[in-house]
């Protein structure tokens, strides 16, 4: 098969510890370099926290996998200083389209607001999105990225973990006060700790091809409901960088997955599907099954699972990585204010809380998706054909076709941190919800709102209050003055937080809202504060 | 608004003459996709969510979870 990308190959070194034989406490220690794990090292790394971070391969991820990466993934890697590389070499895209049997019914537009730094959606190979923060972790020098080191056993104390890891010069012992585990699906970190991870296997199989090609296919998501070239399934295609496309075949319960991952089987399958004549070379061809499951606690004691280890989605919607990052958006935080002592144990039990919420919605929305693609009775096949039949005329029915929906961040609405709003407000900045970007300038540069907030706790307040800083406890967060600090060139900040004068948002180190009045009052923010981290 | 189980319909002899007509000359496999069609299209047009659990429950739909 063609190769356009050539794997990396990262240098193992023996570890000070393991040379000497002695055994080392880390604060915290992540389990595996996936993407979620490599984006705890940046977070982790640059909120100051020692990290190590153990993998048993020495490349980045092999094969078809993740495409599509959302604006709050982006927004989170531009927080942590890598999204740059990502968006220059990803394909950015907003229209989808929808087939049915021979027709287009429908399009649709992602319609990315103006004025974000980020854009709607970038589809980038999941090996290069890997290799971009690898780079940017080697910068960091919190981070201690270890290839070939397996973890193969673990065992919780009261205050503390110890690892026992295998690497080229045999075994030995580590310990940390906080293990992150990111060791992907089949985590064994979940199985040493006897954590349970159910929920639905959808009996479906799908042949995902990555294929070299220059074609002229515009740069779109389209969705094939029972074509004509692969009758009574499904099929994607979407472009990626260097002119790979990738391609997914629905297949059925029933296929032979190695017989249909010969090229002999593929090659006519793609034909049929691009035409004869279209010149096209394969670079990878898997067969995947897809389930919908969590985890049933997300901490296990001193062992918190993030990623794929604790919630797997079916890849419709592109929700895996999507959400997984916000897992460690979530988690870094909290993991440094309680490791500071500057906020309870307990606050470390809300990562629990609200991304199980999330998962639970990226559940709910992946299986919703995979019921309508892969219906299970006859009957919910002629409802699902009746709704793609309606749509190309008639406008109602488009929203009911549901060939994976986007990811997009779940808000914490009913969080145990939120203050609940005591004033009224418009639009959708309600506490819990991650905030929104807006182009913004400081003295006379001009910049995005983002890039202000997440460095610990923000006070951000539109026009003057006498204040710098509000306390509260161990914590103190920073006044940042819409109109004094900064000015909200194009009028979006207000826009879109429902702003006027004296209006004031006490924002989590997450970019997310944690409460907001219609006036500043330092008691009230330091109570919010206290809140937002269980004090 | 809650469910409008009264009759409601203006002439019922001629409506159901209507519904049967539109699919005399429709297979089995023709009339089940005009069936979910025609829910469909009704559905929308009622909008209201808690109206068509009502609709649902009384067609003997099964609600909630599984
Ligand atoms: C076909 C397909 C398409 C997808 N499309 C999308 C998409 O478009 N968008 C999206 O957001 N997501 C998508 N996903 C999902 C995405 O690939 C995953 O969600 C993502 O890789 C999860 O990252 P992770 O870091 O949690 O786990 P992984 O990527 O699985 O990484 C786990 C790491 O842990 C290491 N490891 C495992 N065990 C040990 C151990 N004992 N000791 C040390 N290291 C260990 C592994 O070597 C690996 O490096 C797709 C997935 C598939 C299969």
């Amino acid at each position: 098969m063609l190769q356009t990308y050539s794997y990396p190959k990262f240098a193992y070194r023996q570890s000070a510890e393991q040379k000497e034989g002695r055994v080392a406490r880390h604060p915290v220690v992540v389990i595996g370099a996936g993407p979620i794990g490599l984006t705890a090292a940046l977070d982790f790394g640059r909120r100051g926290i020692a990290t190590v971070v153990l993998d048993d391969n020495d490349t980045v991820s092999i094969g078809s996998r993740a495409v599509c990466y959302a604006k709050r993934p982006l927004e989170i890697w531009d927080r942590l200083g890598c999204a740059a590389p990502m968006v220059a070499k990803g394909v950015s895209w907003k229209v989808g389209k929808v087939f049915f049997e021979n027709d287009l019914r429908y399009t649709f537009d992602l319609l990315p607001e103006a004025d974000h730094r980020m854009p709607a959606m970038i589809n980038l190979q999941q090996y290069y999105l890997e290799e971009y923060m690898i780079a940017a972790c080697a910068e960091l020098a919190t981070v201690d990225l270890r290839w070939k080191h397996k973890v193969i056993s673990l065992r919780q104390e009261p205050d503390h973990v110890v690892l026992t890891v295998e690497t080229p010069d045999g075994v030995f012992t580590m310990e940390a006060d906080w293990v992150v585990a990111c060791d992907g699906a089949n985590s064994d970190t979940r199985k040493m700790v006897g954590a349970e991870f159910t929920g639905r296997f959808f009996q479906d199989r799908f042949l995902i091809a990555d294929v070299v090609m220059k074609a002229d296919f515009p740069t779109e998501r389209w969705f094939w409901f029972d074509p004509p070239f692969h009758r009574n399934q499904s099929t994607l295609l979407h472009k990626q960088s260097d002119d790979v496309w990738r391609i997914d075949f629905q297949l059925g319960w029933d296929a032979d997955p190695e017989e249909e991952k010969k090229p002999e089987k593929v090659i006519p399958r793609l034909k049929a599907m691009l035409g004869e004549t279209t010149e096209f070379e394969l670079e990878w061809v898997s067969i995947y099954q897809f389930a919908c499951r969590r985890i049933d606690d997300f901490r296990h004691g001193r062992v918190l699972f993030a990623g794929d280890a604790a919630h797997q989605v079916s890849p419709f919607g592109a929700r895996g990585a999507n959400t997984g990052v916000q897992d460690i958006d979530n988690l870094g935080w909290k993991l440094k204010l309680v490791m500071d002592g500057a906020a309870p144990e307990a606050l470390i039990d809300t990562y629990n809380e609200e991304r199980a919420f999330a998962a639970d919605d990226n559940l709910l929305q992946s299986t919703r998706s995979t019921d309508f693609i892969t219906p299970k009775s006859e009957m919910s096949r002629r409802f699902r054909n009746a709704v793609l039949e309606l749509a190309a005329d008639h406008a109602f029915a488009r929203p009911l076709v549901n060939s994976g929906r986007l990811s997009t961040p779940t808000p914490y609405v009913r969080s145990s941190l939120n203050t609940p709003d005591e004033d009224i407000f418009a639009g959708g900045m309600v506490p819990g919800t991650n905030c929104a970007d807006a182009p913004i300038a400081v003295a006379g540069e001009s910049g995005w709102l983002l890039h202000h907030l997440g460095d610990g706790f923000t006070v951000m307040t539109f026009g003057s209050v006498p204040a710098k800083t509000v306390a509260a406890g161990a914590i103190s967060a920073k006044v940042l003055s819409v109109g004094d600090d900064l000015v909200d060139t194009k009028g979006r900040v207000a826009e879109r937080y429902d702003g006027r004068p004296g209006t004031t948002y006490l924002i989590r180190p997450d970019q997310h809202v944690a409460a907001r009045w219609r006036s500043f009052d330092a008691a009230k923010i330091a109570r919010a504060v206290a809140r937002a981290c269980v004090a | 608004m809650s469910l409008n189980l009264q009759p409601n319909i203006p002439d019922p002899d001629g409506f159901y003459q209507e519904l049967i007509d539109s699919q005399r000359d429709m297979t089995d496999a023709q009339a089940q996709m005009m069936n979910c069609k025609l829910v469909l299209v009704l559905a929308n047009h009622i909008g209201d969510r808690e109206v068509l659990r009502a609709a649902l429950e009384v067609a003997g739909g099964r609600i909630g979870p599984a």
